[in-house]
């Protein structure tokens, strides 16, 4: 795999490897502790995402790598009015992979025309963060032990989050898998995904606005932020914003074995008070986000340990 | 009314009626030196109305553009007279630097001398996406 756009951009198998490995480096660190030994990866990231960047750089570190980058635009060349695509060409002289975040959408498409080394993308604006989708896909794995036969409920920004969309797209191609969107009106998961996603393929959803009509029946329960500034105005936000707020009274009615996962960061969301729940995975998810990305460098360098 | 014909050249028939003066500005057609006639709302019995264009010169003309602008467009090769050649185009697979992503997050916003390209992604629906955002065109 010469680089990484879009979450399509794996196939279900390849993910079931990059799980598989991501699993064994879980079980197994030290033998992987010096699988990048004299490899370097670059981190440029042209808009600030410090969750994102630490965890590639971790992984890294972790594979006995070694990192350069830049953590914002202004501390590039672009900020010279340097293009791109001779940012990047110059930068896959020096590195071996490049993990790049760009607000722009497609520009990591850009990058890899020119990079000579492999591009992963770190997210391109609101349109694409594979990554992310890889996480979320190793911490259902982990919690559930399959990725087939889940009722995945998806709460709250379901609209504007492209985090949701893209796991939406990833989920769709396992079998037995339903839906349940819990959003209310003003951000309900976007009709042109249900239809090119859902109903083209028979894949069974419900739409629901509370999280209580959903709760029992749900596997998974990802959590995403419902902000203040997608609202028309402030009395909906108010009237709204308790409603998509996950408290222990909440998970009451819910399964035992529940996942609760949340991209991260957390505003308030999520109750702190559910965070000593077993059920609780958003944690763990940000740690396997740095195992998947170990994974997936190892993958995308042909490195075999 | 009548349009004679043309000994030498192209006609760009079963245009959809309307269409021509926008594949005449896309093709750049107003900067040949020979006859160009744009005959707009011809009876058809096939169409009801339909454009047609008549050039009295050979020339290259990109089939995959004149495909994505009008893809039911019939393009016939005239020589002493004679159609010598009928070709209809289709949509093409790739629109390479003809239309601009409309979508002011996407990186051809700010990129310099970067080509636009759009792909087809639905046949049926005609839909092109910008291969870099995935806007459609």
């Amino acid at each position: 795999m010469k680089n990484l756009m879009n979450i399509t951009d794996l196939t279900v198998e390849e993910i079931d490897e990059l799980i598989a490995v991501a699993e064994d480096i879980i079980a197994n660190p030290e033998k992987y502790q010096d699988a990048c030994r004299h490899k370097l990866l670059a981190t440029l990231f042209f808009e600030p995402s410090t969750r994102t960047r630490l965890s590639f750089e971790s992984a890294m570190h972790r594979l006995g790598g070694a990192v350069v980058g830049f953590s914002e635009a202004g501390s590039s060349s672009s900020a010279k009015g340097e293009s791109l695509s001779d940012t990047v060409q110059t930068v896959g002289c020096y590195a071996d992979i490049i993990a790049m975040r760009h607000p722009k959408e497609g520009a990591p498409v850009v990058a890899a025309r020119r990079a000579g080394v492999p591009i992963i993308n770190a997210g391109d604006g609101a349109h694409n963060h594979p990554t992310q989708t890889l996480t979320d896909l190793l911490t259902i794995w982990r919690a559930k032990k399959r990725l087939n036969n889940l009722t995945i409920g998806l709460c709250g920004d379901l609209k504007f989050g492209r985090t949701v969309h893209s796991l939406v797209g990833a989920m769709a191609r396992y079998s037995g898998i339903k839906f349940v969107f819990i959003a209310p009106e003003e951000l309900k998961f976007p009709r042109y995904i249900i239809e090119d996603e859902l109903e083209s393929r028979g894949i069974p959803y419900k739409e629901v606005t509370t999280m209580e009509e959903a709760m029992p029946e749900l596997d998974i329960l990802y959590m995403t932020r419902v902000q203040k500034e997608r609202f028309f105005n402030e009395a909906d936000y108010i009237r709204l914003k308790d409603t998509y707020i996950l408290t222990p009274d909440k998970l009451i009615p819910a399964k035992k074995d529940l996942a609760i996962m949340h991209p991260l960061p957390r505003v308030n969301e999520i109750s702190v008070a559910v965070d000593d729940d077993p059920r609780a995975m958003y944690f763990p998810q940000a740690k396997n986000g740095m195992f998947i990305r170990m994974a997936l460098i190892l993958k995308m360098l042909e490195v075999t340990v | 009314m009548r349009i004679g014909h043309i000994e030498n050249g192209i006609v760009l028939d079963h245009i959809t009626a309307g269409n021509a003066m926008n594949i005449y500005n896309v093709l750049k057609l107003g900067e040949l030196d020979c006859t160009v006639a744009l005959i707009k709302n011809a009876d058809s019995p096939k169409m009801g109305k339909k454009d047609i264009i008549k050039i009295s010169t050979h020339m290259d003309i990109d089939l995959d553009i004149l495909g994505y602008l009008d893809p039911g467009v019939t393009v016939n090769i005239i020589h002493d007279g004679e159609v010598v050649e009928q070709r209809h185009v289709e949509l093409p697979e790739k629109v390479v630097g003809v239309i601009k992503c409309k979508n002011p997050r996407c990186i051809t916003s700010v990129e310099r001398e970067i080509v636009h390209e759009f792909k087809l992604t639905d046949r049926t629906k005609k839909v092109y996406r910008c291969i870099y955002c995935e806007q459609k065109a």
